[in-house]
């Protein structure tokens, strides 16, 4: 058991966030059962890809975990903006055209 | 606040083609890509295309974005954006968010067109990120685009076309390829192009796959190893392969976070790659203003790209009055250009998954 543990541990599911397997497999054991909720309790897919590696990943684990297929796995809410923006750009507010 | 008839997001094949539709029927049209030119994966495409005249038979990838933008440049009814940022879409006023060069600008588009292409799947093994882990279509911008080597010795995993291109193309490049590893039990793409790696050396192993990347700052070797029918890796089938660099063509995933935005009912079609937009045969989506064109609808390849594209513009301009003659006839002619793509053994999948895909009856 020791031995898996850390073969987990060196792999990476959300890169940007540096998030492992056995960090996620944590978090579902702990009961977050959602992709949303992993990523508000460990900002997986939050990184400046916004979720475009892990979140099959993780979509992938959960319906492991739960025994579901994995288009019964809830996907997360997405927002703008898709990819990464400054924030003094948005605070500089609409350009002139 | 900006004003267009059609906003196109995404300028690879399938936008290019949108746009000039667009660009064709009249309505002012907005084209937008994040790069800093168009192409999207057209700019590494240098295989010369096959199938029809229509879709550019006999002319390499490369070459195919010229020739749009060649047309595209002299329409006064046409604006081009490059290295513009689409960060977001407000279904309730049809508005689009774009960041171009730090500035901040609202677009209002009586139609949208999303466009944006696929992203590579990743896949979950030990030490992941090592460096000299790639993604194929890295490998393939590093070589085809910017002419430098991503290493020596390459483990391919996945054996769909990109991973036997691309592994090709390294050889090509003089790059030497150790093996290609496939889970699955046989290869997921074309003969031709396994026949000619396996003409050049290279050790096909299908129900293999990646254990783990061997090396302590960067990637030395990989152990594979055999998988069983449920996947799961024989008991003492490891084996290591020196590599310095591990390349993954482990299949692409619509990107489609702006029909999410704009609140399009979503299906997940594994064959089709995963979550993809709900659309009919004029490739509109649930939201009547937005309409899905190329990879974003549906993991394919550019042919088929060019022609869901062509027919979201001429349906999208004409659901605004903008209408060309001849636009049903040339409708029906790409509707039938795209069934004959996907005709043969590996269409069959994608047939099925585009009917699941597709609005009961065809339309809304």
């Amino acid at each position: 058991m020791a031995e898996r543990e850390t073969q987990d541990d060196n792999i990476v599911i959300c890169r940007c966030e540096d998030i492992t397997l056995s960090e996620i497999r944590d978090l579902i054991a702990q009961g977050y059962h959602t992709i949303d909720e992993i990523k508000r309790v460990s900002r997986a897919g939050m990184g400046p890809c916004q979720g475009r590696t892990c979140r099959q990943l993780i979509a992938r684990e959960l319906a492991i975990a739960l025994g579901v297929p994995i288009e019964q796995v809830e996907m997360p809410t997405f927002r703008p903006p898709s990819r990464p923006v400054l924030l003094s750009t948005i605070a500089r507010g609409e350009a002139d055209e | 606040m900006r004003e267009v008839d059609i906003a196109v997001i995404g300028a690879g094949p399938a936008g290019l083609a949108a746009a000039l539709a667009c660009g064709r029927s009249g309505a002012t049209t907005l084209l937008v890509d994040y790069m800093d030119a168009p192409g999207g994966q057209l700019i590494k495409q240098t295989h010369k295309f096959f199938g029809s005249e229509r879709q550019f038979a006999g002319t390499r990838g490369i070459q195919i974005p010229d020739i749009f933008i060649n047309q595209l440049s002299k329409m006064p009814n046409v604006a081009l954006m490059w290295g513009a940022n689409a960060s977001g879409y407000y279904a309730d006023s049809g508005v689009l968010t774009l960041e171009d060069g730090g500035k901040f600008i609202k677009v209002k588009a009586k139609r949208v067109i999303i466009a944006t292409g696929a992203a590579e799947k990743a896949l979950a093994f030990e030490n992941n990120d090592l460096p000299g882990v790639y993604g194929a279509g890295a490998v393939q911008t590093l070589m085809n685009v910017h002419g430098v080597k991503p290493g020596d010795r390459v483990l391919m995993v996945g054996s769909g076309n990109i991973g036997l291109i691309v592994s090709y193309q390294l050889i090509q490049a003089h790059v030497e390829v150790v093996a290609l590893v496939e889970a699955a039990g046989c290869i997921g793409g074309y003969l031709v192009h396994a026949a000619k790696l396996r003409r050049a050396g290279v050790p096909i192993l299908t129900s293999h796959t990646i254990v783990r990347a061997l090396g302590e700052q960067t990637v030395r070797g990989a152990v594979v190893a055999q998988v069983d029918h449920s996947w799961q890796v024989k008991p003492g089938s490891e084996r290591e392969v020196a590599c310095d660099v591990i390349c993954l063509a482990v299949g692409l995933t619509p990107l489609v976070d702006m029909m999410w935005q704009a609140g399009c009912e979503m299906r997940y079609v594994p064959a089709l790659g995963g979550h993809v937009p709900v659309r009919d045969e004029n490739m509109r989506a649930s939201n009547p203003a937005v309409y899905v064109a190329g990879d974003a609808g549906g993991v394919e390849e550019a042919s088929s790209a060019m022609i869901s594209g062509e027919i979201a513009g001429i349906s999208a301009a004409k659901s605004l009055g903008f209408e060309v003659e001849g636009a049903d006839a040339r409708l029906s002619q790409l509707k039938a250009d795209l069934a004959a793509i996907r005709s043969g053994p590996t269409g069959e999948k994608i047939c099925a998954g585009i009917e699941r895909a597709m609005v009961c009856g065809g339309e809304w």
